[in-house]
This record gives C-alpha cells, sequence and structure tokens, in this order.
C-alpha cells in the first residue's frame, strides 16, 4: 500500500520550485519546513481535547492554551527571522492525483490534492496575529469562561477555531484555502451557537454559516475558475501565470469573473456590506470568541484572500477591473456600518459595528493597491479590537448585562479594564502615535496616491476622480469612529452606574492580557513608521512582488498635511462626542441623542437589509417556495405515480370483471345450457316402452308425411 | 494465480452471505443469540474478504488487456450464451468494500434494536441475502447476470419494508386513499423499481442482439452479454445510430429509478421513512449506488455517443434534483424524509459528476457515492436509534436532544456537517469536484450550459447548508420540552457504538485522506473516460 | 289383379296391431298385437309378391321368415312376461319401467 503514503520526492520538488526564482530570500530552513506543526497541532489538539478535555488539567484549558502559546512562540519566532532576513518556503504532501486531462485546457495536466503549508512574509504575519491575539484571549477564556456549561466543549471548538484559520493562511493552494476557510465557518458556527440552549443563539449560528456559505459559493466557483484556468490551484503557479502577462490566456479571459466571484467569497468572511449582516449577530457567542473572530481570525480571512491573490487584481489584464468594485464596497461598508455602531446599545454590538467599518478600511486599502498599508491595518487592529472586546467581556462579566444603559460610570470600579479601553478606542479611532493611527494614515494615503495621476488607477479600473471621493469618505469614516467610539467610553465608563449591585474589576487572569494588548495597541504601529521604520513593509510583503514591477505601493515617507486632517477628524470626533455624551443623561431616550429624522429609523433597522434578507428571501424559500415544492412533490408527481397505481387497479378491476362475467360467463353458459337441455330431453325418458312406443310410430307418421306431402323421393 | 485470485476471493465475498442467511434460517427459533452471532461471523467474514480483496488488488496495473482483476468467466446458461464473468475494477472496488462494510454494521446495529415484529431469524437472513444482492451487483460482467443480482436485492426489501415497517396510517394526498405505511411503501418501492427494471432488460437484450462476436475475435453472427466485449464493441461503434438512442433510454429509465433521478425520485422518500431502520440505512448506503454505478460501469461505455448526447439532459434532470430535494427538505417535518430527500439532492450531485465524462467528474461521482453511502447511511441510523427512544420523528418535538442525549447529539452534528459538505470531512470532494468538473466539461458538450449548472448546484450548496442547520438546530438546540421528563432516555449504547464508530471514522478519514478512494479509482476512470473520448473522437 | 283390398286390410290389420300395442296394459295382449302387425306385414308382402310376379317370390319367402321369426319371437316374448310376472306378480306394462334407469 505505499501508494497511499505520502511521497517524499514531490515535497522535495515543490521546496525547490518555491525557492526558484527567489533566490535572496532564505528558505528559512527547519524552522520553515517544520512550520507544519501550526496549522496541525491545534487541529489534533481540538480532537484530543473532545475526547479527553474532561480529564486534563482545567478541563481543556491547558491543553488549548499550551496549543496556543506553541503557536504564538512559533510565530513570533517566524516573525522576527522573517524581518531579519525573509522567508519564502512552501511545502507540500500529496494527497490524491485525479485525472490526465480534464483540468484546464492544457492536455496533461493532472488535479492534485495537496496539502501543504506555506511560509512567507504574509502567512508569517497571520502565525504571529492569530498566535500572539490568540494566546492572550485563550488566558483570559479562562477567566471568562470558569464554570461555564460546557467548558470542555468551548475550548475544543475554539482550537479549532484558531486551527482552521492557521490551516487557512498555511495553504498554498486554493483547495485547502477553502478547506481551511469553512472549518473556520463551522467553528464559528459552534462557537456563536455555544448557548444554543436560546433560539436567537442558534440562529445567529445559523445566520453566520448560511451568509459565509452563500459568500463560500463565490469562492467555490471563483477557486474553480482560476484553478481550472490554469491548471492548478497552487498560488506560485497562479501567480506565475499571472506573470506570464495577461492576453488571451484562459486565465485573462475569465479573470474578472473570478476576480469577482473570489472577492465575493471574501465578502463574506470579511463581512462588507451587504454581506455584513452576520458580524453583529455573531456576538450571540461568548465574548472571547467575539474577541478572536474579530481580531485575529475569520473576518481577517477575506482580507488576507485579496492579499494572498493581490498580484490577480493589481496586473493589467486580469482582475484590475473589480478594484474599483472592492474600493467601492469598502467604502460603503466602513461608512455605512460605522453610522450604525452610533445607534447601538449593546456595547458588543457598537464594537462589531466598528469592526465593519474597520475591515471597510482594510478592504479598501487592498483595492486601492495598498497591500501593505491593508494588511498593517490588519496587523494593529487586531490587538485594539481584541483589547476592546475583552475589555467589554471584563465589563459584562462584572454588570451582566450587554447593555450600555445598565453600565456607567465603571471608571471607579475597574481601573484596569477603563485604562486599557481607552487606549484601544483611542487606538482605533486613529489617535495619534497609537497604532491605529499609523495604520489608518497609511490606508489614507494608499487611496490618495491611487487617486493621483502617477499611479496609473485607469478609468476601467475605477478611475482617479473614485479614489479621491473614497479618500473623503474615509476620513468622514475617521470622524464617525472617533465619534462613536467616544459615545461608548463614556456611557460606559462615565456618569453613574445604572445596573443592579456592585460591579468589581475582573481577576488577573482576564486583566494582564488587557494590559498586553493594550501595549501592543500602543506600540505596533511603530513597526512601520513610514521613512523610518519599515520593518512591516519590509517583513510582509512589498519585497515579494519583484516579480511584478510597480505593483504595491507604500508611503516611504509621512505626508504630514494627510496624516493631520486624519488626526483632526479623529479629535473632532472624540470632541463632538464628548460634547454630546458627556453630560449624563438618565432616561434611555435622551441618552440616543442622536434622533435625526429619517436618518435615525434607517439606522435602528439597519438600513432594512436584516429584514430584506429575512422577509425577501429566506422566509419566502423556507415557507411559500420549500412548501411549494413539496407540494409538487406530494399532489403532481406522486400523483402521477400513485395514479399509475390507481389506474392500474382500476383497468386491472375492469379485466376481472370482463374474465369472471365475460369469459368464464360464456363457459358456464354453455354448461348449463347443456344441463338444461339434457334435463329437459330427460323427461322423454318415462321408461315406458308404450310411450316410446307412441313416439316411435308419431316418428314414423311425421317421416312418413314428410316424405309423401314433400315427394322427397 | 492461485485459487483466491482466480475468481474464488470475490465469489466467496459475494456468496458467504447467501450462505449465512440458510445457516441462520437452519437454526431454531428459540435460540437469538445463535442466529445473531451467525449472521455477524458470516458478514465479518465477508468483509475481511472484502479488504484481502482490496489488498490483492493490483492498483497499478492496467496494462494488460483488462483492467478487470480477481475474476473468474465461467459457462453458464449457455443456451442464451449467459456466462458467469465476475471481476472488479478501480470503479467497483470502493463499492464492493462499502457494501460489505455496511451490512456488517447493519448486523452489529440490528442486535438490540429489532423493530417489531421482532423475528431476527428471517430479518438477520434478508439482510444477508441483500448483502449477496449488493455484492453480486458490483462485480457482476455479464448482463444477465448484472440483472439477476440488480433484482435480488429488491425482494428482501420488500420484505423488510413491508414486514418490519413503520404502521402508522397514510392518506394518499389526491386520491384520499388510506393504507398502511409500510405496505404502501413497500408495493411502491417494488413497483416503481420493477417497473425500471422492465426497461432495463429490453436494453439489455437489445445489446445482445445487436452484439456481434465476430468483431472480438469469436464466431461471427454470435451474441453475447458480456459486458467487457460489449463496452470493447461500443468503442468500434457496433451499437451506434438511431436505435442506441433507444437503447440508452430503456437502460436511462431503469437506472435513473434507483439513483433515483428527479423526477424518478419518489418513491424515495416513502421507502425511506417507512423501512426499519437498518433498510433505510442499507438502502441509502449502497442500494441507490447500483444506479449510479451502472451508469459509469454499462451505459457510458458501452454507448459512448449516446452517453454524450444524453449527458446535458442527465446534468440538467441532475441539477433540478440537487434544488428541488433541498427546497423539499426545507419543507420536511419529519427528520428521516428530510433525510431521505436530501439524498436525492446528493445523487443528484453524483449524476452531475458523470454527466460531465470527464475523469474529475467521474471520480467526484465515486466518490460522492462512497461518502454519501458513510454520511447518510449514519444519518439513517441516527435517525432510527432517536426515533426509538422518542417514538417520535416529528422534528418540533424533539427539540434540546443535545442536552438530553449529548453523545447523539454531537454525532448528529457532526454528520450533518459532514452531509452539508464540509472540508475535511468525506461529503466535500464528491461536492467540490463535480462542480469543479462542470466548469470543464467533456470536449463537444455545451460549456455555457454546464457552467449555469455549475453555479445552480453552488447555489444547492447553500441551500443543502440551510436545511441541514435547521434541522439540527429543531432537533439538536433549545431546551427540551417537557414531555420527555421521566421517560428512559439513555444515550448512545455499546452496539451502537460499535456499529457508528467505524462510519465516523470512515467520514474523517475519507475527507482527509481522499487517495483512499481516488487511488483505486482514477486509473479505471480515466480508462473508462478514454474510451469514451476515443469512441467519440475528441 | 286390383292390389287395393289386400294392402288396406294388411293397413287395417296393422292399424289394430298399433293399438293394441299402445293401448294394452297387460304384456301378453300388447305380444298379441305385435303378431297382429306381422300378420299384417306378411299380408302386404304376399300381396305385392303376386303384384309384382317375379321369378323367385322373394315376397313370400321374406313372408316365409318373418312367420319363423314371430314364431321364435312369441317363444321369447312369453318367457321374458313369464319371469316378469313371476318376480313382480303382474304383466301390466306401465309398471315395467326399468328402461329409464
Amino acid at each position: 500500500m505505499t501508494h497511499l503514503l505520502a511521497s517524499a520526492d514531490r515535497l522535495l520538488l515543490a521546496a525547490e520550485e518555491a525557492g526558484h526564482g527567489a533566490e535572496e530570500f532564505a528558505d528559512g530552513g527547519i524552522l520553515a519546513s517544520g512550520a507544519w506543526l501550526i496549522p496541525v497541532v491545534p487541529m489534533v489538539v481540538a480532537f484530543l481535547i473532545v475526547f479527553f478535555g474532561k480529564r486534563s488539567p482545567y478541563k481543556g484549558w491547558a491543553m488549548a492554551t499550551g496549543t496556543m502559546a506553541f503557536v504564538a512562540l512559533y510565530g513570533v519566532v517566524l516573525f522576527i527571522s522573517n524581518l531579519n532576513q525573509g522567508i519564502t518556503y512552501e511545502g507540500a504532501v500529496h494527497l490524491a492525483d485525479i485525472g490526465t486531462q480534464s483540468l484546464g485546457e492544457h492536455v496533461g495536466d493532472i488535479f492534485a490534492i495537496e496539502w501543504g503549508w506555506m511560509v512567507d512574509g504574509l502567512s508569517i504575519m497571520m502565525y504571529f496575529v492569530v498566535g500572539v491575539v490568540g494566546l492572550l484571549v485563550f488566558i483570559y477564556a479562562k477567566g471568562y469562561m470558569e464554570g461555564d456549561v460546557r467548558h470542555t466543549w468551548f475550548f475544543a471548538s475554539f482550537t479549532l477555531f484558531a486551527g482552521g484559520m492557521l490551516v487557512l493562511v498555511s495553504a498554498p493552494n486554493l483547495i485547502q484555502l477553502i478547506v481551511g476557510w469553512e472549518l473556520v465557518g463551522v467553528a464559528s458556527y459552534l462557537l456563536i451557537g455555544h448557548y444554543w440552549e436560546e433560539h436567537e443563539n442558534s440562529s445567529a449560528a445559523i445566520k453566520a454559516f448560511l451568509v459565509n456559505k452563500v459568500a463560500d459559493t463565490g469562492l467555490f466557483i471563483g477557486a474553480i475558475i482560476v484553478g481550472t484556468s490554469v491548471g492548478s490551484f497552487r498560488f506560485t503557479d497562479i501567480m506565475e501565470a499571472i506573470a506570464a502577462g495577461g492576453g488571451d490566456t484562459p486565465l485573462a479571459r475569465f479573470a474578472f469573473w473570478a476576480g469577482l466571484a473570489i472577492f465575493i467569497g471574501a465578502m463574506g468572511k470579511s463581512a462588507q456590506f451587504p454581506l455584513h449582516v452576520w458580524l453583529p449577530d455573531a456576538m450571540a457567542g461568548p465574548t472571547p470568541v467575539s474577541a478572536l473572530m474579530h481580531a485575529a481570525t475569520m473576518v481577517t480571512a477575506g482580507v488576507y484572500l485579496i492579499g494572498r491573490m493581490f498580484p490577480f487584481y493589481m496586473v493589467e489584464g486580469f482582475a484590475d477591473e473589480v478594484r474599483g468594485i472592492i474600493i467601492v464596497i469598502g467604502a460603503l461598508t466602513l461608512f455605512l456600518t460605522g453610522l450604525l455602531a452610533l445607534v447601538q446599545d449593546d456595547i458588543k454590538r457598537v464594537l462589531a459595528y466598528s469592526t465593519l467599518s474597520q475591515l471597510g478600511y482594510m478592504v479598501t486599502a487592498m483595492g486601492a493597491g495598498a497591500y501593505t498599508a491593508g494588511l498593517f491595518h490588519l496587523f494593529t487592529h487586531a490587538f485594539f479590537k481584541a483589547l476592546l472586546f475583552l475589555g467589554a467581556g471584563a465589563v459584562i462579566h462584572a454588570v451582566h448585562s450587554n447593555n450600555m444603559s445598565d453600565m456607567g460610570g465603571l471608571r471607579k470600579y475597574m481601573p484596569y479594564t477603563f485604562w486599557t479601553f481607552v487606549i484601544g478606542s483611542w487606538a482605533l479611532a486613529g489617535i495619534p502615535v497609537l497604532a491605529g493611527f499609523w495604520s489608518k494614515d497609511e490606508i489614507l494615503a494608499g487611496v490618495q496616491f491611487a487617486g493621483s495621476s502617477e499611479s496609473g488607477f485607469s478609468i476601467a479600473q475605477g478611475g482617479a476622480g473614485l479614489a479621491n471621493l473614497v479618500l473623503v469618505v474615509a476620513i468622514a469614516g475617521a470622524f464617525v469612529t472617533a465619534f462613536y467610539m467616544t459615545r461608548a467610553v463614556w456611557l460606559t465608563f462615565f456618569g453613574t452606574y445604572k445596573g443592579h449591585g456592585t460591579p468589581h474589576e475582573a481577576p488577573r487572569v482576564m486583566t494582564y492580557p488587557l494590559v498586553g494588548l493594550a501595549a501592543g495597541s500602543a506600540l505596533a504601529g511603530f513597526l512601520n513608521v513610514p521613512g523610518v521604520t519599515e520593518f512591516f513593509t519590509e517583513g510582509v510583503g512589498a519585497r515579494f512582488f519583484e516579480g511584478f514591477g510597480g505593483l504595491e505601493h507604500h508611503v516611504t515617507s509621512i505626508d504630514w498635511a494627510l496624516a493631520g486632517l486624519g488626526s483632526a477628524a479623529a479629535i473632532a470626533g472624540v470632541a463632538v462626542g464628548y460634547t454630546i455624551w458627556g453630560p449624563d443623561r438618565e432616561t434611555q431616550q435622551a441618552r440616543d441623542t442622536f434622533s435625526i429624522p429619517v436618518l435615525y429609523p434607517l439606522l435602528r433597522h439597519k438600513y432594512y437589509i436584516d429584514d430584506f434578507y429575512m422577509d425577501g428571501v429566506v422566509r419566502p424559500v423556507r415557507g411559500p417556495l420549500a412548501r411549494a415544492v413539496n407540494w409538487f412533490n406530494d399532489h403532481v408527481i406522486d400523483l402521477v405515480v400513485n395514479g399509475a397505481g390507481w389506474l392500474a387497479a382500476v383497468v386491472a378491476r375492469a379485466v376481472y370483471f370482463f374474465d369472471q362475467r365475460g369469459i368464464d360467463g360464456a363457459i358456464h353458459a354453455s354448461a348449463s345450457v347443456t344441463g338444461g337441455g339434457g334435463g329437459l330431453l330427460r323427461l322423454l325418458q318415462t321408461g315406458k316402452v308404450q310411450q316410446y312406443a307412441i313416439l316411435l310410430f308419431a316418428g314414423t307418421v311425421i317421416l312418413v308425411a314428410g316424405f309423401v306431402s314433400f315427394a322427397i323421393f | 494465480m492461485g485459487w483466491f485470485e482466480s475468481g474464488w476471493g470475490l465469489s466467496l465475498v459475494v456468496f458467504l452471505p447467501m450462505v449465512g442467511a440458510f445457516a441462520v434460517l437452519a437454526i431454531p427459533k428459540a435460540k437469538e443469540e445463535a442466529q445473531k452471532q451467525t449472521a455477524f461471523l458470516f458478514a465479518l467474514a465477508s468483509f475481511l474478504l472484502s479488504v484481502v480483496v482490496a489488498f490483492q488488488f493490483d492498483y497499478g496495473a492496467l496494462g494488460d488487456g483488462s483492467r478487470y482483476q480477481l475474476g473468474t468467466d465461467l459457462q453458464w446458461i449457455s443456451a442464451i450464451s449467459s456466462r458467469y464473468h465476475i471481476g472488479i475494477d478501480g470503479i467497483s472496488l470502493p463499492l464492493l468494500v462499502l457494501s460489505t462494510f455496511v451490512t456488517l454494521l447493519s448486523v452489529i446495529y440490528t442486535w438490540n434494536h429489532f423493530p417489531d415484529p421482532h423475528n431476527p431469524k428471517a430479518f438477520l437472513a434478508l439482510i444477508l441475502v441483500l448483502a449477496t444482492g449488493m455484492a453480486g451487483t458490483f462485480v457482476a460482467l455479464d448482463l444477465i447476470l448484472f440483472f439477476v443480482f440488480f433484482e435480488v436485492v429488491l425482494l428482501p426489501m420488500y420484505f423488510m419494508i413491508g414486514i418490519w415497517g413503520d404502521r402508522n396510517e397514510v392518506t394518499l394526498p389526491v386520491l384520499r386513499r388510506t393504507t398502511e405505511m409500510r405496505l404502501y411503501a413497500a408495493i411502491k418501492f417494488f413497483l416503481f423499481t420493477l417497473f425500471g427494471s422492465a426497461f432495463m432488460l429490453l436494453g439489455f437484450l437489445a445489446l445482445f442482439f445487436r452484439s456481434d462476436m465476430g468483431l472480438v475475435g469469436g464466431t461471427p453472427g454470435a451474441h453475447t452479454f458480456d459486458i467487457e466485449l460489449l463496452t470493447e464493441m461500443g468503442g468500434m461503434g457496433v451499437f451506434a445510430g438511431g436505435a442506441a438512442f433507444w437503447i440508452f433510454a430503456a437502460l436511462f429509465l431503469g437506472f435513473a429509478v434507483k439513483v433515483p433521478m428527479f423526477p424518478f425520485h419518489t418513491w424515495l422518500p416513502d421507502a425511506h421513512t417507512a423501512a426499519p431502520t437498518v433498510g433505510s440505512v442499507l438502502l441509502a448506503a449502497i442500494l441507490l449506488k447500483l444506479g449510479t454505478y451502472a451508469f459509469v460501469r454499462i451505459s457510458l461505455p458501452i454507448l459512448p455517443e449516446e452517453a454524450e448526447s444524453w449527458a446535458p439532459a442527465i446534468a440538467i434532470l441532475a441539477v433540478i434534483g440537487i434544488i428541488y430535494a433541498s427546497l423539499a427538505c426545507l419543507a420536511q417535518t419529519d427528520m428521516k424524509r428530510l433525510i431521505a430527500f436530501s439524498s436525492v439532492g446528493h445523487m443528484g450531485f453524483v449524476m452531475l459528476g458523470i454527466a460531465t465524462l470527464t475523469d474529475i467528474g467521474i471520480n467526484a461521482a465515486i466518490i460522492g457515492m462512497v461518502a454519501h453511502g458513510v454520511i447518510t447511511g449514519m444519518l439513517f441510523f441516527l435517525a432510527g436509534s432517536m426515533s426509538h427512544r422518542y417514538h417520535t420523528r416529528e422534528m418540533a418535538r424533539l427539540g434540546g436532544n443535545q442536552k438530553l442525549m449529548p453523545i447523539m447529539g454531537g454525532i448528529l452534528g457532526f454528520t450533518a456537517m459532514a452531509s452539508l459538505g464540509l472540508p475535511g470531512l468525506a461529503g466535500f470532494w464528491g461536492e467540490f469536484m463535480a462542480l469543479l468538473a462542470s466548469f470543464n466539461p467533456l470536449e463537444g458538450l455545451s460549456l455555457s450550459l454546464f457552467r449555469t449548472l455549475m453555479i445552480l448546484g453552488a447555489v444547492g450548496t447553500v441551500l443543502t447548508a440551510g436545511y441541514m442547520l435547521w434541522m439540527l438546530q429543531k432537533v439538536n438546540f433549545g431546551e427540551p420540552s417537557a414531555e420527555w421528563e421521566g421517560h428512559d432516555l439513555h444515550d448512545v449504547d455499546r452496539w451502537e457504538m460499535a456499529a457508528w464508530a467505524p462510519m465516523l471514522v470512515a467520514i474523517l478519514g475519507i475527507g482527509v485522506f481522499p487517495r483512499i478512494v481516488f487511488g483505486a479509482t482514477n486509473e479505471a476512470v480515466i480508462d473508462v473516460v478514454d474510451g469514451i473520448r476515443a469512441a467519440i473522437g475528441v | 289383379m286390383i292390389i287395393t283390398q289386400f294392402v288396406i286390410l294388411g293397413a287395417a290389420l296393422f292399424a289394430l296391431g298399433v293399438y293394441g300395442v299402445l293401448s294394452r296394459r297387460n304384456a301378453v295382449l300388447v305380444l298379441l298385437s305385435v303378431e297382429l302387425m306381422l300378420a299384417a306385414v306378411n299380408i302386404n308382402l304376399v300381396a305385392f309378391d303376386a303384384f309384382v310376379a317375379d321369378r323367385i317370390a322373394g315376397g313370400q319367402i321374406f313372408a316365409l321368415f318373418i312367420i319363423a321369426v314371430a314364431a321364435a319371437e312369441v317363444g321369447i316374448g312369453l318367457a321374458i312376461v313369464l319371469l316378469i310376472f313371476r318376480n313382480r306378480r303382474s304383466a301390466n306394462v306401465d309398471e315395467l319401467d326399468l328402461l329409464k334407469l
């Protein structure tokens, strides 16, 4: 059965191919070739927790956190060595070969199912983020999930969640990416629906899964088109095909549709407008889940995917015309969902909408060609969003309510939480020198560059005018961000406490991660100060695009005017927020001072998008349409079948009648006629000789009379 | 060649269960344990032998003229030149192993799950007879032999449904007749399938009379039922022409009913719903595969030109089936009926794969069959065990099952995920690759049609996810209803665990390591597709 | 020669015989009536023989045959009647319906 085993030569070959054409990078040595452990260990541990978690120390928590510590450590080491030397490595194990000729128009191509691991700037950055942020969230979860009904099960799914994300980011081909993509989806389903006793929660889980599944069909189709056109699902092969240039290659012909389809996939996972509806509802899960989901896993997957396929969207002649759509979707998301954050009472929902808004920034950046800026924002965002969620979790833990109307004045009770939360919200708002400031500023610079004449952002791709418009929207978005974050901070931590009981600071196992993340939120930005420190640019990617000249744009110096504009918007947002929400008010109505006619109801109803999906799509499909099909099945198709049976029975009865009364009747009739005739004739047989003799003579007389009268002779 | 390789091994795999059936019948009625042990031993022996066959099988060999291995070719009914010709290739091997595997697990499961009216002796004997029919269909290489095995399957299943089936009353829509569910379902199943088989037999006869042994080195003018020889003749275009259309149509009717394809599917939900648990499992896991297998084994290679001209119609029906079945699933309130309808949708993906006539598509179809076998089989086990405990299959009443039976609920969740095509579990490959293949079907087939079907099929996956998740929500989640308080609702017992654990391992194993199936199928599928390509000249 | 008177005599005698056969209850009288009918036939045979006057006189020979047969018949008939009478104590033909069986 040797054929079933992975072939080692394939693996070496893959490594050689990957190294080819990128001589200046180290292959990372044993560090990179062993990186398969990063996705595999969490997946295996997730299984082990299911079976043995209950008996392990801390009921599964220790196993899960140990795993994440391993991933974090591996991620940090890789990250640092990548900053030093730049690693590019690709390992692969063959799982199956299928076919000889059908894939693509290249006769002789084989559809190979491979499992591999990619170790390059992009994936290393993701390993780092998932590992480090994940570790902190896992530590925090120990305190948060203490005494939960399904403690062990939670850590099993949580590990699966992180593991799925690692499978996704380690994928060197689209198939494995899809595998990880769906694993993340199913893990999120399990986690969002963790408290499934409530119907609402399991519905939220289903919503998340289904919206993602809808988008996944896009990814499926896009992956199929790309894979079939190139003849391989490997990213390296796809990039090679793109580097070979456009024209009339199969890939170029379908590029627009493939690019659009893949982007739809990304829209689902990264919750872009109008597929964003699942993310706010995903708050039904325990808070650590939200923290991990919004920071490191799941929602970053879409941005990561665009990053992975970046040249496909940038090189002219391929999917470059999708760029305009990407920018528009990103800009819509960042602005519209930011507004929604203004009217939420649930603190987690405020944060959820802020995540949507920030994802909009990332997607806009990717669309504008600002690869480094988009990913840098992903990177910094991971820290402060995890921080904010964990802070919110600590608050919820203390107040036993998600609603800000039950909070207020918590500053005094929860000093650690308060200060770290403020740092997080400033970082998110883009207050200067905190992490968010740098990354957001780079995005603005990237969009500005796309709007300039030197960028070559053609009309077909969207055009400079569009980019400039988006720039304005992005700056306005910065204002909105600061605005709603100020509101959240104020309603939660200032004024008087409106809830029940006395809130208390969270235990250390929860506050320490907060402090760690706060440090990250404050300092992560310095990894990539334009013109000063360019560790991130160097590490994550710009250098990897040398096969594609001038593909990626990143700012090389600080544009003081733009930075000033951005921070002015942020500071203005804080200031306006303070003037509106600063004074403490008692009633709910008063706290929502945002009662602008038309706009306010529109925001409260989330632009009616959820209602449209439910009433316009889901209910009709589940209700009337499904029932109609079922009715059709039972009353029409089955009528044919049952009718045929019924008809057969009727015909059979008719045939039986004919048989019994017709054919058999004739036979019976002949018998009875014979019998009856015999009975009549019997009467003649009296046994009396003289009667016989009378008949004899009578017969003779008749005969004679006949002969005589008719003269027969 | 040893005795095992020259046909005895396969024959034993096929006929041991039949011997077992007689052995079980010979045991006195009172000795139930002995009956169960005997049945178990014979099923186990058949399974182990099929595993040995899988190890004996030479996965790389296609060169020596025949792709069929480990078989034999003996005189059988010389009057109609029908022969006892058996053998396996990479296409039938996984299905053969699947059939013995599921039979074994079914025997284990029935150990203490005998449906009313009990009578283990008859029930076990029927399972074993069924096993012979199923395994035989997968090894038969003679049309008459194939037909015999194909029909042998019908009878035990008829009795299983008719005797041990659901005794609830059912009223037929429109006709307003009331009858017992089991009787209605059993008769519908039997007659519907027989209706298809009649046409199938006509098709076989037509092939027989149009064959000519002279072309393959035999007596000119002599006819044959041999699949291998007919395939060779089909490649030469012997059957091409107007009559071929009708032959294909007859075969199509026969196989499509068995698959079942829309609109010939309506026997399936009733049969599944009414059948006892093991009956549903065997029906879903193996019986449905007979139809799809027959397409790959008989229709495609023998009538390649017709396969190409019929492919669009088959693909359209397959995709209609996917969407239609998913929508019908959304309307179900009965858990077992929902799973039954989901089978129609999954077999739609299998047929879509076959209709692309590419090696990726047909490989997808075979892994889809195997995956559907273990996944849906597992779902029916679960549905059976749950209705055994709750005495109802109404999903609305089952809510909160996860709380009452955590392990059962967990397994149900896992299997439902596999069924909706989660990557990493068995269901994914068949679905994804069928879509992949329909992006680039065989040259000459309409690209725009198949690509549209790909998109519709992808929409079908969303609907599939929808009904599976809603089913889980209704059955597993929420608080359990008060009516179950005080009921003895024990979680999974050890017989169930023994029967299910191998299934669950198979679901995970095939998902993670699809080479388990592809390693066997790929070469044979390439051979089939090459034959088709050569025959139609692309 | 005129044959008419002989034929009329024959017919009358035959009719008398027929009447006797059909109407008498006593078996002996029935037998006697049969003898009358045979006598009528004999008269006819002889008369037609004389009328035709063929060389071998077939009519008279037949008449002789009939007389012989009639003698034998009466012998057997009376014996049967005698036996019936002995068994049944009656010679009434109405009671004799064994032919019905």
